[in-house]
């Protein structure tokens, strides 16, 4: 391999690819050429980096000098500055929130400096569609571990004391599982990787894909070793293009490289893995459900007992794992169950990568160890949140899980501990929260996604989903009343108990959660007939303050223009008004307005 | 619309006449008309020996799949969480004004079609749109016209390239 | 490519070795070629190639090359520092391609200071 004075990383996540890191990538490769320095300095794209807010961004290796928000106008000048006279261009970096001067590097900029990578080992660091690159970064040594010198027994045993919980959804313990499935009877076993990241808010699954594939198939391989299996499965979402092409990619080069396939590092260990593409429904993320879908049916999920361990894929013993389960798998046989276990918490060890997203300054994925305070990662990683307005709560587990509000900020982040207050870890969607939150209408928003998605074997999911929908829908619109309350619980709890699989018996937690801890936001739509953050448009009313109009706007009339119901009427230069009786709430003049004239109660 | 009946001929053989891959033979077929055309469908089911309520049942259970004909530029709002609480819905109703539909509808002149969607995983840029396979983060109500203009000629301009 | 075995892993991994040094940012040495404009018009375009050809033939992986910007003493440019682990840094001064060939032939592989092109030991601050 050719030796280069300085690599430039450039993400080439789903996130920065759409804000233009590829033209910045060419533009960047085309300005290198140009300058002479092709042979010194070297172009090299990875997966995602994390920080996808600040896309499409750059780190300069061996100074790990971080860029943001690049555009090819940029480039020209980064690379006479930067590459060739050796000036880095504090312009372009990253200046945190409340700071003037840039943080240069990478490692000391706040968002990046408190995270712990295991399962994101590799991100930013290696190019994705090389093998070669994660070998590089001791790839595949946790396989030549596993397959010389360890029997099952052994790594089974490595993966039960380090204590690996599942990053799934429930957190059931990796070693026993697999455990479970090496001891069913009948000699045909499958590993499935779960990929099908259903939780709207959560990507981490997609970023492992998208930045390091290689961790996947070498911790399947392992699992497949340790539990007997002979063919393994990928399930993975449709929505993921760029991460089923880069597995696939990575898929041909271990075949090419004898690592997956017949006879396994001379070891008489054979294995391949298969990739499913998902035809889109999130009940599919349910592994019952998933093996339906696999086996070519239509992906309604089966009543366990049996459980996938001993009646899977065809009714063989199938073990299923989430992406970043597998991911963790290489580390653990490498490095060991003990190092592991150091890390997090006495019952949820390791790390866990939690998307950070919603009304937070720095969104992104991070890495932490577990037991983190919640405020750590709102405040510390996190940034706070925007235009100084006011943390309310954050969301974490998906439809399945809850709101954590403001009073329990120094929550410890694990199994235990989100349980306890209501939510759960699911697969790590943070999804934060502010003032202008209406928690009613959160609450409402997942159980229009859970009553979409309701594959509608089962009444109580079916019929009881669509149940509190309606009556959530009421309270928002103002039509709910008291007794409405009493409902919505005792309806929860007969849900939670009878549905068939877990997006039912988990569908009402938002619910419960949310009147847990914010009970009043409810009593005001329902008594005062008022959204307190002004989201629930039915219980709004929209004015237009005549003076800002005039003075600020000139009656500039975008607000009539924009009414899709003509109620509002007014001449250029003048004050307009908005007829009551007309208006359908629909809050367009609000979002048109420029001037801040419209006024909303 | 023809039947091509080689190309449904072909994909049939590459799936080994596998009935478990019926869903991927329907993605392939969605994946080349952007719908799966009542014709075809009547096709395959023949072709394929199996009954055509198992079709539609697979085609009203996945989301992938559409009965009527998508826009040329399908248009797809995330309806995620993280976009959720930025603000998609109102983004969508914006859309819905501008170009004269529904979620859900395709435009007469099969121009446009809305859609939403649950997480593009892009949760960082929320909210977002994808216009074909072109996507637009950190999306307010006032860029959506600016957006929609590059597809109102035939000419395009794709500002990423996902494959 | 025929089927690799555990060994070539380590073979891979060393191969790869400069590459990697690079990312982490660990090297066991650290060449800095001032590149200001004075220092390019002096010629630390030829010394750069120089050093990075002597990178490349002796297949050295655990050294850095870096560029920075004028060290301020424009009038002995070309310029370089060379920073050994846990060793004070040294500034080498009106360089010829041949120069940087004993520098790093003395300097950077065997740890002798080429004392006859230095210009002083020591920074005013550190790199
Ligand atoms: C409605 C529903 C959706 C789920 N979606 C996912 C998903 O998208 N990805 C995932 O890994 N697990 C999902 N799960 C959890 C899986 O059923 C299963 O527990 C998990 O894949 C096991 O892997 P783990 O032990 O590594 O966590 C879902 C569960 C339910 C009930
Ligand atoms: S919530 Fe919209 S991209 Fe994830």
């Amino acid at each position: 391999m050719k030796p280069y004075r300085a690599e430039l990383m450039v993400c080439a996540g789903t996130g920065c690819v759409s804000n233009g890191a590829f033209q910045v990538k060419d533009a960047l490769e085309n300005e290198i050429k140009e300058r002479g320095l092709e042979n010194e300095v070297r172009v090299v794209t990875t997966g995602c980096n994390g920080f996808c807010g600040v896309g499409p961004l750059l780190v300069v290796h061996p100074d790990g000098i971080f860029y943001q928000l690049l555009t090819t106008k940029d480039i020209p000048y980064l690379v006479e500055e930067h590459f060739l006279k050796g000036r880095p261009v504090q312009r372009l970096m990253y200046t945190p929130p409340e700071d003037k001067l840039p943080v240069p590097k990478m490692s000391e900029i706040e968002f990046f400096k408190h995270q712990m990578l295991i399962a994101l080992r590799n991100r930013g660091i290696i190019d994705p569609e090389n093998i070669e690159e994660y070998i590089a970064r001791d790839g595949y040594t946790g396989l030549a571990k596993a397959l010389n010198g360890m029997t099952p027994e052994e790594i089974i045993q490595t993966v039960k004391d380090s204590k690996l919980r599942g990053r799934g959804g429930a957190g059931f313990q990796t070693g026993v599982k697999w455990e479970l499935t090496r001891k069913a009877k009948e000699k045909t076993k499958y590993i499935v990787c779960n990929a099908d990241e259903g939780d709207p808010g959560a990507y981490m699954d997609r970023s492992i894909l998208e930045s390091d594939p290689h961790s996947i198939l070498e911790g399947m391989i392992i699992g497949a070793r340790a539990i007997g299996a002979q063919q393994g499965f990928i399930y993975i979402r449709h929505e993921y293009p760029l991460a089923m092409k880069r597995l696939l990619i990575a898929i041909d080069q271990a075949k090419e490289y004898g690592l997956l396939g017949d006879n396994i590092f001379d070891t008489g260990f054979s294995f391949d893995i298969q990739v499913h593409r998902g035809a889109g429904a999130f009940v599919c993320g349910e592994e019952t459900a998933l093996l339906s879908a696999l086996e070519g049916q239509r992906g309604e999920p089966r009543p366990r007992p049996p459980y996938p361990v001993e009646h899977g894929l065809s009714g063989y013993p199938t073990n299923i794992n989430n992406v970043e389960t597998w991911a963790n798998i290489p580390v653990i046989i490498s490095r060991g169950a003990k190092w592991y276990a150091e890390i997090g918490t006495e019952n949820s060890k390791g790390t866990k990568v939690f998307s950070l997203v919603g009304k937070i300054n720095n969104t992104g994925l991070v890495e932490v160890p577990m037991g983190i305070k919640l405020r750590d990662i709102i405040y510390g990683i996190g940034g706070g949140i925007p235009d100084g307005k006011k943390f309310k709560a954050v969301q974490t587990g998906g439809p399945s899980g809850g709101c954590i509000p403001d009073s329990l900020i120094d929550l410890p982040i694990d199994y235990e501990s989100l349980k306890e207050a209501g939510s759960m870890m699911g697969s790590g969607g943070m999804v934060v929260m502010d003032e202008d939150t209406c928690m009613v209408d959160v609450a409402r928003y997942f159980l229009t996604f859970t009553c979409d998605e309701s594959c509608g074997k089962c009444s109580p999911c079916r019929d009881g989903t669509k149940y509190l929908l309606d009556i959530l829908t009421r309270i928002t619109e103002g039509k709910g009343n008291m007794e409405d309350l009493d409902l919505l619980e005792g309806l929860s709890k007969v849900v939670k108990e009878t549905a068939l699989c877990g997006l039912g018996q988990t569908a009402p937690n938002p619910i419960l959660t949310t009147m847990k801890y914010f009970r009043d936001e409810y009593e005001s739509h329902i008594k005062d007939k008022k959204c307190p953050a002004k989201v629930c448009r039915q219980l709004n009313i929209y004015t237009i303050d005549e003076e800002r109009c005039v003075t600020e706007g000139h009656g500039c009339g975008v607000c009539m223009r924009e009414c899709p119901e003509k109620a509002i009427t007014g001449e250029k230069k003048k004050a307009h008004k908005i007829n009551q009786e007309i208006c359908v709430k629909c809050g367009a003049c609000y979002d048109v307005c420029r001037f801040g004239a419209v006024i909303v109660e | 619309m023809e039947v091509e009946v080689e190309f449904i001929d072909e994909m049939i053989n590459g799936y080994n006449r596998d009935k478990r891959a019926i869903v991927s033979m329907l993605q392939d077929i969605q994946d080349k008309y952007y719908y799966l055309p009542e014709d075809t469908l009547a096709y395959l089911s023949s072709a394929m020996e199996v009954p055509i309520s198992l079709l539609y049942g697979f085609a009203t259970f996945y989301r992938t799949f559409s009965l009527q004909p998508r826009g040329k530029h399908p248009i797809s709002v995330c309806m995620g969480t993280a976009c959720h609480v930025r603000g998609a819905g109102r983004i969508i109703e914006k859309i819905e004004r501008e170009i004269d539909i529904k979620l859900g509808e395709t435009s007469d002149d099969l121009l446009y079609s809305l859609d939403e969607v649950h997480c593009l995983g892009c949760c960082g840029l929320a909210p977002v749109v994808t216009v074909g396979d072109d996507l637009y983060g950190k999306i307010t109500v006032t860029k959506i016209p600016g957006i929609l203009k590059k597809y109102k000629t035939s000419k395009e301009e794709p500002v990423s390239q996902i494959d | 490519m025929p089927k690799i075995t555990p060994k070539d892993l380590a073979r891979i991994r060393e191969k790869s070795r400069q590459s990697t040094t690079l990312r982490e940012g660990a090297g066991r040495a650290k060449v800095t070629v001032h590149m200001g404009t004075c220092g390019i018009a002096a010629g630390a375009r030829d010394i750069m190639s120089a050093l990075m050809k002597e990178v490349e033939s002796r297949d050295v992986k655990d050294v850095l090359v870096t560029t920075s910007g004028c060290a301020g003493l424009c009038s002995r440019e070309p310029m370089i520092t060379v920073e050994l682990l846990d060793q004070p840094p040294i500034k080498y001064v009106d360089l010829t391609k041949e120069k940087m060939q004993k520098i790093f032939e003395d300097h950077v592989m065997n740890g002798n200071i080429v004392n006859e092109y230095a210009l002083a030991v020591g920074s005013e601050r550190a790199h």
